[in-house]
């Protein structure tokens, strides 16, 4: 059930931000659905393929956005698990994602050009200092919560009567702070890349995806869009309450989605990005935050 | 009593090119290399051209202090294997245009540090020295590594390449080639022989600055015809000189908000931008000012409407203006990209020669409308606007002191609007063996042109040197010891043309 409501939030969710920056800026911006129109656009289209690229850079796109597809049946929806659910399931997650990467990598080194090196070496630098912020959060939730599969954390987390709602849910929003930065991380965003730019010197995730073009162009935007629609998800897992009524945890998903884009048209519009070599500190910064939780989980079960 | 090596002139003087005299290559270089000995002095323009049958060398130094621009000269053979002493040897501020004299004509220089070509014109002296075969700058090691950009630019701006080296991220090395845009401006000049033809290749050598390339060919053809520009046209160029600053300075804090992601700040400048640009459509039908600016006739009344409309803008331009600056001034996100990126030192401009903004940001006071000013500048005292720091911060500060500084100059000048003369009829003609040099300070910085005529009054060298021809080399230092990816900032924030380079 959460994979609709994924695909569903993935339709709108750039156009959101998008929208949210054409505010900022004084001007109307387009339409909501403009990205997903864009999208199919180009999924109808074919690809040109450079003669200097091997086979890894025409499957690379489908490897990226079937691994981000498989990782979002991963997410449960408050008591309801993933489609796909198992103990110590968020490692895979996790590493599902960076698979996904690690292809889009090496596609980018495939094609040969100086830039896109650029862009892969920084990518995978990136990723590599934000994993132990995802893992540290999610290892503290599951201490947390005594489970190690992303359904039972979530669920324990409200559903069980040990701990403090207040804990918890303060608990949550640290989490939430180092999901929501994951996903501007993860997507290449304003303060960590700009995906608006057109100079290939200063882009991450942009310069990497240069050379694709058409049908393959499409799938990767698409991934990106779903990605963060992935993260939103996560986010929305940390605060959904105790309740029989469904109903109520589908607005309160769509309502953290929306505000996670608006956050993110938000950042993108009243900050400047950060210098390239500042990057890892602000993604270590992460770690530290994580570490937080993790203390914070120490003190709530008396570790400490 | 001693013969004497030079001639003095003002600003937009014409004289008798014969009366400049010659000396010996040697005698040239000792006393040019003399005057440069002097902070105050600095060569505006260095240039050679055949003349009765041999190269003649024309060495333009400004001093600063006294108006005064000092013209020496020198006859040398082409065509020989004689093995000239450069000047650049001694001050390399000249290196360019002796790279471009090497290139055009091919002299041999025994101690030149680096004669790489210029910008390939299709009549130069080695046809057989191509882009295509030109030998980059390089390093083998195993650690660096090379990145080329361009020479077509990712926004599709102009043609240029960059050649980086770098140790990860950071650059040890640029080197720019430009040349891709070579038109063969200074040439079309002497084959077209029309007024009207020449006055629109001067407003279309750098599209970006139409007024300062305008005002200093008018300014040339009216001094060569002995012409002494009235109030009312002085009053056009200076108006359009300052208003072509604040349009250019707003769309660059656009552009160098755009290049560190600061959204809000590129979408406002850029909104500000529209009503100065379109009050020059209100003047004379072209946003870019093309049309405005044409020598001895004013073809653009500026009625009292085009005064309060003037007005209107500018006093909704400035609140707006304020605001923005100082909420850019203040987000300290912004702040950190710029402080300490893509510094140039005082020494380094002073010895590479930079001219307007890259030198006043280093400390180095090169603005003409105070050192040798022409229009209505003499009116008044111009302050130049004086950073240290050298740094992109330093350089988006003088855009906006400068930009307030237009304002207040614009609003002063427009308390008195002069009468308009209606001239069409006269059409003199240049003077016959005539040497002329305008100096103009574009929103970029310093232009230079020079024109010669013949015995019958016919242009037989005309030379440009937009302020970018010295600024290359700016940018190529400021990046070194940065990161490859705050490449497009400090670009940004020279903002140097290509065009007026590549002419």
């Amino acid at each position: 059930m959460n994979i609709i409501f994924i695909l569903i939030v993935s339709l709108f969710f750039t156009g959101l931000v998008n929208r949210t920056k054409s505010i900022f800026s004084g001007r109307k911006g387009p339409g909501i659905l403009q990205p997903i129109k864009d999208i199919v656009r180009l999924l109808k289209k074919g690809s040109v393929y450079s003669s200097a690229s091997s086979f890894i850079f025409q499957i690379a796109p489908a490897v990226y956005f079937s691994t981000v597809f498989i990782a979002a049946l991963f997410i449960p929806f408050g008591e309801n698990p993933g489609l796909i659910s198992f103990q110590f399931d968020f490692v895979l997650f996790a590493y599902l994602l960076a698979l996904g990467k690690f292809f889009n990598v090496i596609s980018a080194l495939d094609t040969g050009s100086s830039f896109e090196g650029m862009g892969a070496s920084r990518e995978v630098l990136y990723s590599m200092l934000a994993e132990p912020a995802f893992f540290i959060t999610i290892g503290s939730l599951g201490l947390l919560s005594g489970y190690s599969s992303f359904s039972r954390i979530f669920s324990s987390i409200h559903y069980s009567a040990s701990g403090s709602p207040v804990i918890a849910y303060s608990l949550g929003i640290l989490a939430s702070i180092v999901f929501l930065f994951l996903g501007l991380i993860e997507n290449s965003r304003v303060p960590v890349d700009d995906p608006k730019t057109h100079l290939e010197l200063t882009m991450i995730h942009e310069v990497m995806i240069l050379d694709n073009s058409g049908f393959d162009l499409g799938l990767i935007l698409y991934t990106g869009i779903l990605k963060f629609a992935l993260y939103g998800a996560l986010i929305a897992n940390l605060f959904f309450l105790n309740t029989a009524y469904i109903i109520i945890n589908v607005l309160i998903f769509f309502s953290f989605q929306i505000l996670f884009a608006l956050t993110v048209g938000l950042v993108e519009s009243l900050m400047a990005r950060f210098r390239m070599n500042q990057n890892p500190q602000v993604i270590l910064m992460l770690s530290s935050v994580s570490l937080l939780i993790f203390l914070g989980v120490m003190i709530i079960t008396g570790k400490i | 009593m001693m013969m004497r090596k030079y001639i003095t002139i003002q600003n937009n003087e014409t004289i008798d090119f014969r009366t400049i005299p010659s000396l010996e290559y040697k005698e040239f270089l000792e006393t040019n290399i003399l005057f440069l000995k002097d902070v105050n002095n600095h060569c505006v323009n260095y240039f050679g051209f055949p003349y009765a049958g041999k190269l003649k060398l024309v060495c333009c130094i400004a001093n600063d202090s006294k108006a005064r621009i000092k013209l020496t000269c020198a006859d040398i053979n082409i065509g020989t294997n004689d093995v000239y002493p450069s000047l650049s040897a001694h001050n390399l501020a000249l290196n360019i245009f002796e790279r471009e004299l090497s290139e055009n004509f091919g002299i041999k220089y025994s101690d030149h540090p680096w004669l790489k070509p210029v910008r390939y014109p299709v009549d130069r002296f080695d046809k057989s020295s191509q882009i295509s075969n030109y030998p980059f700058y390089q390093i083998e090691s195993e650690e660096l590594h090379e990145v080329g950009v361009g020479p077509i630019h990712a926004g599709i701006i102009e043609p240029g390449h960059f050649r980086f080296i770098c140790k990860g991220e950071q650059i040890l090395h640029l080197e720019i080639q430009l040349g891709y845009q070579h038109r063969g401006i200074e040439k079309l000049f002497l084959e077209k022989n029309k007024l009207l033809q020449r006055v629109i290749l001067a407003e279309s050598i750098a599209g970006d600055t139409t007024v300062g390339h305008a005002s200093a060919f008018a300014n040339i053809w009216e001094s060569l015809c002995g012409f002494e520009p009235d109030e009312e046209l002085r009053f056009v160029r200076t108006i359009a000189l300052e208003l072509e600053r604040i349009a250019i300075h707003t769309g660059d804090l656009s552009a160098i908000c755009g290049d560190v992601a600061y959204q809000l700040g590129s979408s406002v400048f850029s909104r500000l931008r529209t009503p100065v640009i379109n009050f020059f459509q209100a003047w004379c039908g072209n946003r870019l000012a093309k049309g405005l600016i044409r020598p001895i006739v004013n073809n653009y009344i500026f009625t009292s409407e085009l005064r309060k409309l003037l007005l209107k803008i500018l006093d909704e331009y400035e609140p707006d203006f304020n605001e923005m600056i100082k909420k850019l001034f203040h987000n300290p996100g912004c702040l950190v990209r710029f402080e300490k990126t893509g510094v140039v030192s005082y020494g380094q401009a002073l010895k590479i020669g930079a001219v307007g903004m890259t030198a006043k940001a280093s400390g180095l006071n090169r603005d003409i409308r105070l050192s040798h000013p022409s229009d209505l500048y003499k009116n008044f005292v111009h302050q130049p606007v004086i950073k240290h720091h050298g740094d992109v911060f330093s350089r988006t500060q003088i855009r906006r002191e400068e930009i307030l500084q237009s304002i207040a100059y614009i609003r002063s000048i427009l308390e008195k609007i002069p009468p308009h003369q209606n001239r069409k009829e006269i059409s003199p003609k240049p003077r016959e063996n005539a040497f002329t040099i305008s100096l103009v300070e574009g929103w970029r910085g310093e232009i230079c042109h020079c024109a010669v005529t013949n015995e019958l009054g016919e242009l037989i060298n005309y030379k440009v040197k937009d302020p970018s021809f010295h600024n290359w080399l700016a940018l190529a230092l400021a990046v070194r010891r940065n990161g490859i990816s705050d490449f497009p900032i400090c670009n940004k924030s020279f903002n140097l043309s290509y065009c007026g380079f590549d002419l």
